[in-house]
Formats: C-alpha cells, sequence, structure tokens
C-alpha cells in the first residue's frame, strides 16, 4: 500500500484585495460537497475566511513563542546576553538585563549561551488557532494577538499541527497572507502548488510580477486565476501568456458578487459562472495532482 | 510638518488610489513616503523619476566556508530556523531561512561561519509628475525586515521634508497589523483609514485601528464603495463614532478609479465627480491636523 500524501494549495496574490479569500472559502466549500477539504486561513493578520464558513468552534488552542525571561538571582551582568542578540530584543541596561519581546526572534542563543542559565525560554501567547468542521469541510483558523507584529513564527506552526494532526485530508487549501516577503514565504514553503489571484489592473500586475518572482525563487509550481475579468486591461493575460504561466480560470467582474462578499456569503451556488470557473479550477488541480503523485 | 498615515487593514479598498490622489492635491507642500514596500504601486500613479538610487541593508546572513568546516554539525543542531540542510555531504545555509542570528558562528569550533550584512533592497528618492520628493523602496524577493525597510523610506522622507521645509509628509502603509504597519506609524500626526462595507472591511477595521489606539494617534476614515451594502455601511459609521474616529467620506463603487489607474492617474486628475469629494477630505484633514497643533 502507498502512503497517501495530502496535496497542499496555498492561494496567495502580491496585492491585497485580489480575491484570495473568495477563492479559498467557494473553492473550499465547493470542493467539501464531493470529497473531504482542508482550508486554512494564514492571513495571521487579518483573517477573513471564518466570515463564510459556517460550523461552530470546536476547539480553540493558544499558540504561543518562547522568549527569554530575565532571572535576577542567577545573572551575573557578564554581558554576553545582550552581546550575542543580533536583534537588540535583549539588553543590558545598567544593572537590568530589559528583554523586548516583539523583537525577539526565538533563536535561543543568549538563552543557551548564558554560563549562568540566568535567561530560561518561556511561552508568551502569539495568537491562537481554532477549528470548525462543516460537513466534509474542516476549517483551520490562524489569528494573530492585537499587538504582536510577527506572522512568520505563528504560520510555522500553524503548518506544524496541520502536518501532525490533518494528514488524512488529501486536499488541503492555504489562504496566505498578501505581500511578498516573509510572511507569504513562510505559508507557501510547506506547500505543493500555488495559485495567484490577480485583476487585470497596473496594481495587479505590477504585484503579480512580484509574486511571481517570490514563487518561483521558492521552486513552487503555480498558476494564475483572473479575478473581476473585464475591468482594466489585457495585459496581465499576455505578461502571463508571454511568460508561459497557465491562466487556471477568469473570473467575470460581476457587482453581485461583491455583494454576496460584503455579506459573508458564499457566491459559488448563487452565481453561475463561479461555478464554472470552480470545476475549470479543480479539474486543473486534479490533473497536477495526478502528475504531482 | 505633520505626518498623515494612509492605511487599510483589508487590501484592495482603494488605500493607494487615495493616497496618490491626496499627494497629487498637496502637490509641492509635501514629501510623499510609500511605505507598502512589499507590494509597492503608488509610482504607477505617480510616475518617480527613480532620481536617486540607494542599496538597503539590513540584518546578517551566515556563510559556511567549506575549506573550514569539519561538518560536526553543531550549527545545524543550534540553528532554530531550520537554516543549515545537509546537502550532498556540506552543510549549507538557506538565505530564504536564515534569520541572521549568528547562533551558528558563535558555536562553530573551527570559525567556518562568518556573518555578513544582508543587502535586502532599494531605496529611490525620486521627484513625482508634480513635483513633490518621493521616497519609495523595493524589498528584493523574500527578503525580511520590511518593517526596517519602512523604518527607511520615513526616517528619508523626514529628513528631506525638513530639508525642504515641507508641511506634510503623505505615507502610503501596507495592509495588516503586523510589524511593516507598526514602523509605519511611528511620528505619525494622523491616520486616514480607508475601508469598505463588507464583513471584512469592518472587522479589518476594529484590528487596524485597535492598533492604532494603542499609539493614541487621531484617525479619520474614508468608506469606499459605500453602496455596496448600505447596511454595513451604517454599521461602519456606528463603529467610527464610537470609536472617536471621524467620518471624513463615502465613495461609490465606481470603475472610474480603474479606468483612471489604467491610464497611470489618479482620480482627481479626471473629470469625475469623484474629485471634488477627494479634495474636500484633503481639506478637511488639512483644517483637523493643524487645528489640533
Amino acid at each position: 500500500m502507498t502512503k497517501k500524501t495530502p496535496f497542499k494549495i496555498a492561494i496567495a496574490s502580491g496585492k491585497g484585495g485580489t480575491g484570495k479569500t473568495l477563492l479559498s472559502t467557494n473553492l473550499a466549500a465547493y470542493l467539501s460537497q464531493t470529497r473531504s477539504t482542508l482550508l486554512v486561513d494564514l492571513d495571521v493578520e487579518e483573517p477573513n475566511d471564518f466570515i463564510f464558513i459556517k460550523g461552530t468552534i470546536e476547539s480553540v488552542s493558544d499558540q504561543y513563542k518562547m522568549i527569554p525571561e530575565w532571572d535576577e538571582d542567577k545573572c551575573t551582568l557578564c554581558g554576553i546576553c545582550s552581546n550575542v542578540c543580533k536583534y537588540h530584543a535583549v539588553v543590558q541596561l545598567g544593572t537590568f538585563i530589559a528583554v523586548f519581546k516583539e523583537l525577539c526572534h526565538s533563536c535561543y542563543a543568549c538563552s543557551e549561551l548564558c554560563p549562568m542559565h540566568a535567561l530560561p525560554m518561556q511561552k508568551h501567547k502569539i495568537g491562537e488557532l481554532s477549528k470548525r468542521s462543516d460537513g466534509h469541510l474542516t476549517f483551520i483558523e490562524s489569528r494573530l494577538e492585537i499587538g504582536e507584529e510577527q506572522a512568520v513564527p505563528l504560520i510555522h506552526q500553524t503548518h506544524n499541527l496541520v502536518d501532525k494532526d490533518y494528514n488524512n485530508i488529501s486536499f488541503q487549501l492555504f489562504d496566505c497572507p498578501p505581500g511578498t516577503s516573509c510572511p507569504v514565504i513562510a505559508a507557501a514553503k510547506n506547500t505543493d502548488y500555488v495559485i495567484l489571484v490577480t485583476e487585470p489592473t497596473p496594481f495587479g500586475l505590477n504585484d503579480l510580477k512580484l509574486a511571481v518572482e517570490t514563487i518561483y525563487k521558492l521552486g513552487k509550481p503555480l498558476g494564475v486565476i483572473i479575478n473581476r475579468h473585464g475591468i482594466g486591461n489585457n495585459d496581465v493575460e499576455s505578461y502571463c501568456a508571454y511568460n508561459q504561466i497557465p491562466v487556471l480560470a477568469k473570473i467575470p467582474f460581476d457587482r453581485q458578487i461583491a455583494e454576496c462578499y460584503s455579506k459573508g456569503e458564499l457566491v459559488y451556488n448563487k452565481v453561475e459562472h463561479v461555478e464554472t470557473s470552480l470545476r475549470q479550477i479543480i479539474k486543473y488541480l486534479d490533473e497536477t495532482h495526478r502528475n504531482h503523485v | 510638518m505633520y505626518e498623515i498615515v494612509v492605511l487599510s487593514g483589508k487590501g484592495g479598498t482603494g488605500k493607494t488610489s487615495i493616497a496618490a490622489s491626496l499627494a497629487v492635491l498637496a502637490g509641492n507642500s509635501a514629501v510623499i513616503a510609500d511605505c507598502d514596500v512589499d507590494a509597492a504601486n503608488m509610482h504607477l500613479l505617480l510616475k518617480p523619476d527613480f532620481g536617486k538610487t540607494f542599496e538597503f541593508y539590513s540584518g546578517e546572513l551566515a556563510s559556511i566556508d567549506q575549506e573550514l568546516c569539519t561538518v560536526c554539525g553543531i550549527c545545524a543542531e543550534v540553528c532554530r530556523f531550520k537554516a543549515i540542510p545537509f546537502k550532498e555531504d556540506q552543510y549549507l545555509i538557506s538565505e530564504l531561512d536564515c534569520e541572521g542570528c549568528g547562533y551558528c558562528e558563535r558555536v562553530c569550533p573551527t570559525h567556518a561561519i562568518t556573518m555578513h550584512e544582508r543587502k535586502s533592497g532599494h531605496v529611490y528618492i525620486s521627484k513625482t509628475k508634480v513635483g513633490s520628493t518621493m521616497v519609495h523602496a523595493r524589498l528584493d524577493i523574500g527578503a525580511e525586515n520590511s518593517g526596517k525597510l519602512v523604518a527607511a523610506v520615513k526616517n528619508e522622507a523626514k529628513s528631506t521634508a525638513m530639508k525642504e521645509d515641507k508641511q506634510f509628509i503623505i505615507v502610503d502603509g501596507s495592509p495588516g497589523i503586523g510589524c511593516p504597519v507598526v514602523s509605519s506609524l511611528s511620528g505619525a500626526n494622523y491616520v486616514i483609514l480607508v475601508t469598505e462595507p463588507t464583513l471584512s472591511g469592518l472587522h479589518d477595521l476594529k484590528r487596524v485601528h485597535a492598533v492604532i489606539s494603542r499609539f493614541r494617534i487621531e484617525s479619520g476614515c474614508i468608506i469606499n464603495k459605500f453602496d455596496l451594502n448600505l447596511e454595513k455601511t451604517v454599521e461602519i459609521k456606528r463603529f467610527l463614532l464610537e470609536s472617536q474616529i471621524h467620518h471624513l467620506a463615502d465613495i461609490s463603487y465606481d470603475i472610474a478609479f480603474t479606468q483612471a489607474m489604467t491610464e497611470g492617474k489618479t482620480i482627481v486628475e479626471t473629470s469625475s465627480p469623484l474629485k471634488q469629494l477627494i479634495e474636500e477630505v484633503w481639506q478637511n484633514v488639512k483644517e483637523q491636523i493643524i487645528k489640533k497643533k
């Protein structure tokens, strides 16, 4: 018997507001009508998928990062810790060692190099993971605490948890943060295929190019979905054609979609062309998955 | 000198289009800073000349001298970022994963590891099409520290504004609530929030406002696409009232923004009736900040 490995799909975009959440939630809900599906909201700074996914919260778990805590009694003020820390998160101020937890990257250097063991690592809450189920759909939301600045540790932890607990779900969708820097890399790194959602405007194209470069740097195969097709111009399509990037679907611009979205409603069962687009996308993903296995 | 930051929480609400419009209205009385360095788009509307370019260095990156390395593996053991994989009988640094903590350099018994400054992007100082100075940046693909690049852009904008004795700095911030947003808020006098009447728009507005409140910065809000969902618009206005956020304007759902963008223009450079509305917002914001001082 061969071991079944889940097919992990990242849904990302350079530019925000192009329809990443719309696509993630509708694709997940549509897929879950016929097969068991996992949706993970990794847009931890502004998670929105929960608005569209029904089902009650079954469990919530606090997520932590590890930060050093100063034990004054053990400390000899040798200065190694503040010297070691590249992030200025551990600073010696006179006879006091200050720890700036939001600057700490949890590298453990100060803690493990302290000769007196005066900086033991302690848990610090950075966010919450919650789980909901709705029929064949399992939904995990990862949410960063307000005031926390680092999304990356929480994204890593969410991936680890999914790997550990949800390997039995063969189809997994990850709604990624926008942009092209560390959070989206952390989110897309552990996936098999990346869908970039864009819109046919100059902003959309500019950010799509950056996102494509980022995903290529990660060495992942990718496809593009053009949302709000019909507005703007044809430059996104020309770019994709020229660079041989597959366009999985074009979702027409439609005010009804925006209105449903504003009310927190799914659209695939209300707008026929959305369902058609989803079918095209799934067909493409299934073929990719077969080749991938 | 007054610093105005435009933020949105959620992406795609029209933040950049509005910030660029204000930049055109402010003309040469303002210095412009594009702090959405992950997915910078303001240049598409303001046509800066990329006059001066600086390389931006931030953080460090480890490198291993394979001649000195005895393949003991201590570095990989202490690295919390899984950034030192063992491949083909060698330990190698994965640039995308290395967070520059320097722990490996400290513990390497043969001093085979050294830390280097890491180039992570470019900063540009330009003249825009309206003659104002604009500071903008591009983060290298996959680079970290976009918060630090935001700080570099802002500092450059500030010193230019001082030197040229400008009255305003207009900052286009990034989506989300994480480190780039926090970094763009330092020193701000006023925040313009751009939202849309969707459940996600309101949810994200509340989260970003919670961050702003911690810094005690006064804010005003523009509801873009207000007629998409009138009930939500009412709900947003209630939130603005409760939270003491000035309600600046309601902008209707109008394809004119996209049309202007496709032509590389801001809405205030077209004959759209929205022009007057944005002009009123700019007057209103100016009065509020100046009155306060």
